[in-house]
């Protein structure tokens, strides 16, 4: 569990992306294999929208290293898959990720809710050092990642699941702000 | 009673079909390698205990084959929530096998906790696999195979194995690119 700021009362409001679009994205990426296991930061906007939609198969799991190998394991055929999860889970998969997505060049392709971070603040600015060290972790594994939170910020999710495949190797989405559930 | 290792491991080769894949880990991998190389073979686990969800992603990215899993108990261990998204899982391909020989063979033969107590079986079954048994008895074990792998899975089988005849632990190959390569191409030819 991650403590989350108390948010204060004079945090200027900003936008958050839709899920809704996040989800057109995912499969106009190609993606109808999603794996997952519940994110505060992710649950009504992305994952409760995607559990009902028949377009997508999702394959719920008990802790978030099995779904670096069943990711791993589809794509030996090019099946296209999406793991959701919290930082805390990413941070409890690193070695997995490490052995499967990097020394095995696997497409491992993340979405990660950014649970305790500020909605207005850039993660490396936010007082939860369970977020902040997220991006610098994955620099230092060589793990290439993305930032949404911006409503715009949703554009790139095609293109980087579509490198991710072409050249084997992992990507992670960071969700920086809750989608909205629209 | 207790079946050694690759006596239980020659048992399934008959069993085994081409098109079905095999997932191996630590030494059933090794033994399994000697014993019946082939190309379907998938040994680039990574991450001690994940053979079990490597084993569930072929299996639900490749519904027309088998997926039999050669597990080991430290591993399973390691990752017994994968039992319960197994189960949940719907598929019907997948045959998970495991190696129980109660200790840490490559690193050092240690016990694993609870080595005397562990019920795997049992952990299979209240996670809601279709069927689950153990076997210590070679015979018994032979005789059942072909109705194992013929009824929907995901089934369990407990073999409590010792090492049989030792065979060369080859981590350069399991680990080689050579390895996944091989695996992906023939996965591909159909």
């Amino acid at each position: 569990m991650v403590s989350a700021p108390n948010p204060t009362p004079d945090a200027p409001v900003v936008a958050h992306p839709s899920g809704a679009h996040i989800i057109a994205r995912i499969k106009e990426a190609g993606i109808r294999e999603i794996v997952a296991l519940p994110d505060i930061v992710t649950s009504d906007g992305l994952l409760w929208p995607i559990s009902n939609d028949p377009e997508f198969r999702l394959t719920r799991i008990c802790k978030e290293d099995e779904g670096v190998s069943i990711c791993g394991a589809m794509s030996y055929n090019g099946t296209r898959a999406l793991l959701m999860m919290q930082q805390t889970g990413l941070m409890d998969s690193l070695n997995a990720i490490r052995a499967i997505g990097m020394d095995y060049e696997l497409p491992v392709v993340m979405m990660v809710g950014l649970q305790g971070k500020e909605p207005h603040l850039r993660p490396d600015q936010s007082a939860s050092y369970g977020v902040r060290i997220v991006g610098p972790v994955l620099d230092a594994m060589e793990i290439q990642h993305s930032l949404i939170e911006e409503p715009e910020d949703i554009d790139h999710i095609p293109q980087a699941v579509a490198t991710a495949y072409a050249e084997s190797r992992p990507h992670v989405f960071l969700i920086g702000r809750a989608p909205e559930a629209s | 009673m207790i079946i050694d290792r690759d006596a239980a491991l020659s048992a399934l080769i008959p069993h085994v079909a081409e098109r079905d894949i095999v997932v191996a880990v630590y030494q059933s991998c090794f033994d399994w390698l000697q014993l019946n190389p082939r190309d379907l073979n998938y040994v680039a686990v990574g991450a001690m205990g994940q053979a079990s969800s490597h084993g569930l992603g072929l299996a639900l990215a490749n519904p027309d084959r088998r997926v039999i899993i050669l597990d080991g108990d430290g591993s399973l261990l390691m990752n017994l929530g994968a039992l319960v998204t197994i189960a949940n899982a719907g598929v019907t391909n997948l045959y998970h096998f495991l190696a129980a020989n109660r200790v840490y063979e490559v690193n050092g033969a240690h016990p694993l906790p609870g080595a005397d107590r562990v019920d795997f079986v049992g952990f299979a079954r209240s996670a809601g696999y279709a069927g689950s048994q153990s076997f210590g008895e070679l015979d018994l074990f032979t005789e059942a195979l072909p109705y194992i792998l013929a009824a929907p899975g995901p089934q369990f089988v407990s073999m409590e194995v010792r090492p049989g005849q030792s065979y060369p632990r080859d981590y350069d190959y399991i680990h080689s690119a050579q390895a996944r390569q091989t695996f992906r191409a023939a996965l591909n030819r159909g």
